[in-house]
């Protein structure tokens, strides 16, 4: 099967830092903002925006302040009972909590929103934030709930058939994302 | 896992995958909601044949913080005071649908017999059955010791050359002979005391070595001594002369806790005889994990659960 390459590693970067300025312009800047990560590439992705926005606002950011945590989502998955068993990844949410503030979920592929949703469940036991936004690296439809990013690194329209692989330098060696399958 | 039966049968990456869902489950207990939506509709039906208050409550509190719903089942006062037999009753709880068992019994393999008739097809978790196991309490001494051990970096990793010495009444011991397994397979290393008449005939088998002498095993200076409680009910036989001679052979008094390295940890899987195989100064020290052990019981139980339960019936294992 074929692997088609839709993003090179450049504009993975360059979506990264687009994504980070639009998250500081819609926040009127980086103060009350916490971005949440959902395991694993996600949680790279948040990462990698934290450092952006640190560098883009030092004055607001201390380097290393707590603004990005990691949110695991399986026990809230409504997939849980048909699937193989998932081992969890640990949920780590910044010292401040997230009561009052602006989080930012941060996956990256959007596809049915069902994963999104287990996370808005996730986010409401762990307190009440002032407002949830959403950012993903990229937007492939097929939506299942009602569900919408705020910051899109990239929508790629695809067919069910196809799969979409983000590939990202911290967990496989390489920044990229790729097509696969579809009408063969 | 379809089934927790033993810790024998565990291999090392099975048990630290336990452990590792365990830190997950703990960090829970410290939100402000402290419940998961994971287990949500299923049924977890509390079967104990046997007198149990911690460990029941501990698995009551921890499906329930599964979101499952809980049936207790206790022998007495029940259809099996009036002489119904294990398989009718695990066909009784069959129809009303659980979709896991959590058996105490005071005959060893009661559980394995439930999981391997066919009588009901839940998940089977043993809590205890005669002499033989009891693996929640092993894997939450492991995630115990473990935790003080390694603190946050804990996930991942195993008991690697950690020196286990276990103390009391090994032959009538489910606990110890859980750790033993469990232990082991984590690469700690396991040293055995007890009074020659309460050490089993197989332990030559055990990987484990065995001594007669408290104060030889404090010299060795252990990274854990965990008291075993001496069992009352099952003292049906003169093991040793009396409780006062125990407790000043065998038990960790005061000056045996003195003796004791600082950093090395007092653990007992409770309830405590105090004044019998442990001394109050030894319970209610810093070094002592008696309560720590019961807060991880429920993170260990909620790990188990959710494991056995969650997924499609294959699942993992």
């Amino acid at each position: 099967m074929t692997a088609r390459l839709v993003l090179h590693q450049a504009d993975i970067a360059r979506a990264l830092t687009r994504i980070s300025h639009e998250i500081l312009e819609s926040n009127r800047g980086a103060s009350d903002l916490v971005l949440l990560g959902i395991p694993t590439r996600g949680a790279t992705l948040a990462r990698r925006i934290g450092a952006i926005l640190a560098g883009i606002e030092p004055n607001s950011i201390a380097p290393g302040s707590g603004t990005v945590g990691f949110l695991d989502v399986t026990m809230y998955r409504d997939d849980l009972a048909k699937n193989p068993t998932r081992a969890p990844s640990p949920t780590q949410i910044p010292a401040g909590g997230i009561d009052g503030k602006t989080v930012v979920l941060v996956d990256d592929v959007l596809y049915s929103g069902r994963t999104i949703r287990a996370a808005l469940d996730a986010i409401s036991d762990l307190g009440r934030p002032r407002a949830v936004r959403l950012a993903v690296l990229v937007d492939r439809g097929h939506r299942e709930l009602p569900i919408r990013a705020d910051f899109v690194g990239k929508n790629l329209p695809t067919s069910q058939s196809e799969r979409i692989n983000v590939r990202l330098t911290e967990v496989d060696g390489v920044d990229e994302v790729t097509i696969e399958g579809g009408e063969s | 896992m379809r089934h927790l039966l033993s810790t024998k049968g565990l291999t090392r990456d099975e048990a630290v995958m336990i452990l590792d869902v365990a830190e997950d489950m703990a960090d829970v207990a410290g939100r402000e909601v402290k419940k998961l939506p994971a287990l949500r509709g299923k049924t977890v039906v509390n079967l104990f044949f046997e007198d149990s208050t911690r460990t029941r409550i501990s698995f009551e509190a921890a499906a329930k913080r599964l979101s499952a719903d809980v049936i207790n089942f206790s022998a007495k006062g029940s259809s099996v005071s009036k002489g119904e037999s294990l398989k009718d009753t695990a066909q009784t709880l069959a129809a009303m649908g659980a979709d896991a068992v959590v058996v105490r019994h005071q005959a060893s393999g009661a559980p394995s017999v439930l999981a391997q008739s066919g009588w009901i097809d839940a998940g089977i978790v043993n809590a205890g059955d005669g002499t033989h196991e009891h693996p929640t309490q092993a894997l939450l001494d492991a995630f115990t010791i473990r935790r003080r051990l390694h603190g946050a970096s804990a996930r991942g990793r195993d008991l690697d050359g950690v020196t286990v010495t276990i103390v009391g009444d090994i032959l009538h011991s489910r606990v110890a002979r859980s750790n033993v397994w469990l232990l082991t397979t984590l690469g700690a290393r396991v040293h055995l005391v007890a009074p020659a008449t309460l050490v089993p005939l197989g332990v030559g088998d055990w990987p484990v070595s065995v001594g007669y002498d408290l104060d030889d095993a404090i010299a060795g200076r252990p990274d854990v001594v965990m008291m075993l409680r001496i069992q009352a009910e099952r003292m049906n036989a003169a093991f040793f002369p009396n409780a006062r001679e125990y407790a000043r052979q065998w038990g960790l008094g005061d000056e045996r806790l003195a003796l004791l390295p600082a950093a090395s940890l007092v653990m007992h899987p409770g309830p405590m005889n105090r004044g019998l195989e442990i001394s109050a100064q030894a319970a209610d020290s810093a070094r002592s994990t008696v309560l720590e052990q019961v807060a991880n019981g429920v993170s260990i139980r909620m790990a188990v659960l959710y494991l056995l339960l969650s997924g499609a019936s294959e699942g993992l294992g």
